[in-house]
């Protein structure tokens, strides 16, 4: 609900929009703060598994209470080496009233960018689909993949949420 | 001032409270005797009417609903005043005009436009009865009618239509209470608004407001108080409305008067012909003020979401008002409006859902603590253990109380029966008494609209194909009146509902006729209850002609299938010429849950309690293989299917030798099945996690909980294995379906 007056509140001064930034492997992604509800350290212990599930949905786990599926994005993106240590998280999303986890390998800035740093994603392989992109931010010498995570978890290809009954 | 409020805050109150107006209108309608209507249900009739159209015509948006109300406001006014007498086809209509209102509201709910052609076809009908009242009124002194009161009927019109209509100042007015008085009397006679208790200043102010409201005729100033006479072409209530930002509602009263009328005791015949009441100061006159004084108080108090509370209560100053209506409308509201104010409070779902679940987490962290105590030395730590146990039992008190929030009578379905048993019983020409018993007892509010769909399903079938006409009830020397009954009662854990009709039975031979030319296979010697099983089965209807009432064969298998997503189960119970009884079992709450967890590999799952029945350990000589594959275990003489648990959730490392492992045997609705786990962990009780909330429905699992430790355990969907296990495949399609 908090969100609805503040990306109102970004587009109007074209101030450019806030970006957590994370990373998977040696890619740099940024998705909009606002839909980061908290972070959290992965503990392997606390998710239990799914049977029958696609591999990069890890399980289900506990968040005080309410129970949130987490999804490896490092699986899920195709990133060869998937190890959990003590530098994975969990980016904990809150997505349309859907709480969503995603493990990444490190979260590393808050970084605001305008419309200017922003450039169109060029077309890509299966993978990621540039449907699910924002586009491609340019920060001193990084490029961030910034990609529209609300339609990337809401997407059939991710098997979270159930089709709508035709 | 009035422009900027935004009423869209106030819809959903207004939506509630119309559904219970509909609701209780029904049900006075449904209980009316026609030939001698008791003038008391006419009038709480005519009331929620009232309200619905004061609310729709106030928020201004609602101009369907606004007219319909109005029209048939007007119609039960003139019955309830016996100017026009109550036909049963009436009550048909009023009926039929409610369904049309609900189906207005729940378009407007869904911010839709309601059906035009419906609403004008009603409007029409609803203005023809009045029309052939009027014409008939005309034609001749037949009906026992003065002219004066229909004088009065066609006056009652004119000045509702402007609320119909809202002037801008309605937007304000959330009050949908208009003046009862007001409606009852001649609108060409000023309105006497008396205020009570305001200072100078305010009283200024006030002044002011009336002027632009109309012309002020002219005003009294008391110490405390103010009488203004407006000559205004906005209603009373729109007046009351303007007021109540300067002063509380209570303190205002509003009639019609001529200027002057105010004269005190001395010229009381003046004051007569203006004032209804004192104009016929019969008995029921006066009671009929203080009815309409009580709604206005109801109404008021119902509108409480605004903080704005009217009444028409006599102020001070007025003494010369006519003050015997008034003195009785004054006790009686206050009545009317205490007990609404104690009884409830209403309070949105999702509040009660949060208090749940923090109750929840409560019992989950003191279970996380027990179980760390438990390590502990009893005697050093005596005090804590203590405590500890009385935090469980506390916990637990809790938990119950706060479930208890949820539950809802199950008065809340039945009371929709009477108007289904009654319109079906008319259209199929059959005498039937509908008789309920368990209205007072209780179910979860989620289980409780869920349940509505397959019980009505059944009271249709019970009412098409159970019961018969009354010749052929006749002809079987049985009573021509059928007798349909609904009871609900706890049992254990559990609620059994129970609809149970005296008809013609569920016919053996029809059934497996019915089957056989199906391609449905089953023996001629099966068991009645499995003869009695196969009208679940999709698409199955053994009913002579499809009627629209029931009969094309989708429905009992829905019935069935809704009825264990609940938790629950059917069973059927018939004997040939003497009935049928249905026998819905339900668990109480859907919330917490009596499991048993098991541990597979290294990840435990729960098992609903209710379906285990008993677990051993197979023995060598249990155990038969068919079809290689497949294995069955020999329980007492029966032959069990095995699930492996391992299998049909992919676990690894689990115990893969039968022998080694422990076999729950499970029991759902008829069928029993042999489940493999590794061991018994213990029987908890668990709160229910949806797991569609944040994820999606998974294959084999009901929902999740969690655990003492903090970590997530999924709880067994028993019918889904046992389906799938007939299925004999364990694919994830096999399981969700």
């Amino acid at each position: 609900m908090a969100a609805k007056p503040q990306s109102h509140h970004a587009r109007v001064e074209d101030a450019g929009s806030e970006f957590l930034v994370f990373t998977l492997g040696e890619e740099e992604y940024g998705i909009d703060i606002l839909k980061v509800q908290e972070i959290r350290g992965y503990d392997a212990a606390v998710v239990t598994r799914i049977a029958n599930v696609p591999t990069f949905i890890k399980g289900v786990t506990n968040l005080r209470g309410i129970i949130v599926p987490i999804v490896d994005l490092r699986i899920k993106f195709n990133l060869g080496k998937v190890e959990y240590n003590e530098q994975t998280v969990v980016i904990i999303l809150n997505l349309d009233r859907r709480v969503v986890g995603i493990v990444v390998d490190g979260v590393s800035d808050v970084l605001m960018l305008n419309a200017g740093q922003i450039r169109p994603a060029p077309e890509f392989g299966a993978t990621l689909s540039t449907e699910y992109l924002t586009g491609l931010g340019t920060v001193d010498e990084r490029m961030l993949i910034l990609v529209d995570i609300e339609r990337l978890m809401t997407s059939d290809e991710m098997a979270l949420v159930e089709k709508v009954a035709s | 001032m009035s422009n900027t409020l935004d009423l869209s805050q106030f819809f959903d109150t207004f939506f509630d409270e119309a559904d219970e107006l509909l609701a209780q209108m029904e049900q006075l309608l449904l209980e009316l005797d026609v030939d001698t209507p008791d003038i008391e249900q006419l009038n709480a009739i005519f009331r929620a009417a009232h309200s619905i159209k004061g609310g729709a015509a106030t928020f201004g948006c609602f101009q369907h609903l606004a007219e319909t109300t109005h029209l048939l406001e007007n119609l039960l006014d003139e019955i309830r005043r016996g100017e026009m007498a109550l036909r049963t086809d009436m009550i048909d209509t009023f009926l039929e005009t409610k369904d049309v209102l609900k189906s207005q509201l729940d378009a407007y709910r869904a911010s839709a436009v309601p059906d035009e052609e419906t609403f004008s076809r009603i409007c029409g009908i609803l203005r023809q009865i009045a029309d052939e009242h009027r014409e008939a009124l005309q034609g001749g002194g037949s009906i026992s009618a003065s002219p004066t009161a229909s004088a009065a009927a066609v006056a009652v019109a004119t000045p509702e239509v402007s609320t119909a209509q809202p002037a801008p100042v309605a937007v304000a007015a959330v009050a949908p209470a208009a003046s009862s008085a007001a409606t009852s009397t001649d609108t060409s006679l000023p309105l006497c608004v008396r205020i009570s208790g305001v200072s100078g200043k305010d009283a200024q102010s006030l002044l002011e407001e009336m002027g632009h409201l109309g012309r002020v005729l002219g005003h009294e100033q008391g110490a405390e108080s103010l009488t203004v006479w407006v000559d205004s072409t906005c209603s009373a209530d729109d007046i009351e409305a303007v007021c109540c930002f300067i002063v509380d509602g209570d303190q205002i009263g509003i009639s019609r008067e001529a200027y002057g009328a105010q004269v005190p005791a001395a010229s009381p015949s003046a004051a007569a012909p203006t004032i209804v009441a004192a104009a016929t100061p019969a008995p029921a006159a006066v009671q009929q003020a203080a009815q309409e004084a009580a709604s206005v108080v109801a109404q008021a108090q119902s509108t409480s979401a605004s903080d704005i509370s009217i009444t028409s209560n006599a102020a001070p100053v007025a003494p010369s008002t006519p003050a015997a209506p008034r003195a009785a409308a004054k006790p009686a509201a206050g009545a009317s409006g205490a007990d609404k104010e104690n009884t409830s409070i209403r309070v949105g779902v999702e509040k009660v859902d949060q208090v749940i679940n923090l109750v929840g987490e409560l019992v989950i962290t003191q279970a996380m603590l027990a179980q760390i105590a438990s390590t502990l030395d009893p005697v050093l730590h005596d005090r804590l253990l203590n405590g500890m146990e009385q935090l469980e039992r506390n916990a637990r008190d809790l938990q119950e109380s706060v479930m208890s929030i949820r539950m809802m009578p199950m008065d809340y379905v039945f009371s929709r029966f009477p108007r289904v048993v009654r319109d079906i019983a008319t259209k199929m020409g059959k005498q039937i008494e509908l008789q309920t018993i368990g209205r007072a007892t209780e179910l979860d509010k989620s289980l409780i609209e869920r349940i509505i769909d397959p019980l009505t399903h059944l009271v249709r079938n019970s009412l098409d194909h159970g019961i018969e006409t009354p010749e052929k009830r006749i002809a079987a020397g049985k009573d021509p009146v059928g007798n349909l009954m609904l009871s609900a009662q706890h049992s254990g854990g559990n609620i059994v509902i129970e609809v149970s009709d005296d008809g013609g039975g569920l016919n053996r031979e029809r059934l497996l006729q019915k089957a056989i030319s199906q391609g449905i296979a089953i023996s001629e010697n099966a068991s009645d209850d499995e003869v009695w099983q196969l009208i679940f089965a999709p698409g199955f209807s053994t009913a002579e002609k499809v009627t629209d009432i029931s009969g094309r064969g989708v429905g009992m298998d829905v019935v069935r299938r809704n009825i264990q997503d609940m938790g629950g189960h059917v069973q059927l119970s018939s004997t040939p010429g003497e009935g049928t009884t249905t026998r819905i079992v339900l668990p109480l709450t859907l919330a917490i849950l009596d499991g048993m967890s098991v541990r597979v590999g290294q990840e435990t799952f729960i098992l609903p309690l209710n379906h285990v029945t008993e677990s051993l350990q197979p023995t060598s000589d249990q155990i038969y293989s068919v079809t290689g594959n497949e294995r069955v275990l020999l329980v007492r003489g029966e032959y069990l299917p095995l699930v492996e648990m391992h299998r049909v959730f992919d676990v690894a490392g689990a115990q893969a030798d039968p022998m080694q492992a422990i076999a729950v045997i499970m029991q759902a609705q008829e069928r029993r099945f042999a489940l493999l786990v590794d061991h018994l962990v213990g029987q908890h009780q668990v709160v229910v996690k949806n797991l569609e909330s944040n994820y999606r429905k998974v294959p084999g699992v009901s929902a999740a909980t969690i655990l003492g430790d903090g970590s997530v355990a999924l709880i067994i969907d028993v019918f889904a294995l046992a389906r799938a296990n007939r299925e004999k495949s364990f694919s994830a399609e096999a399981l969700l379906n």
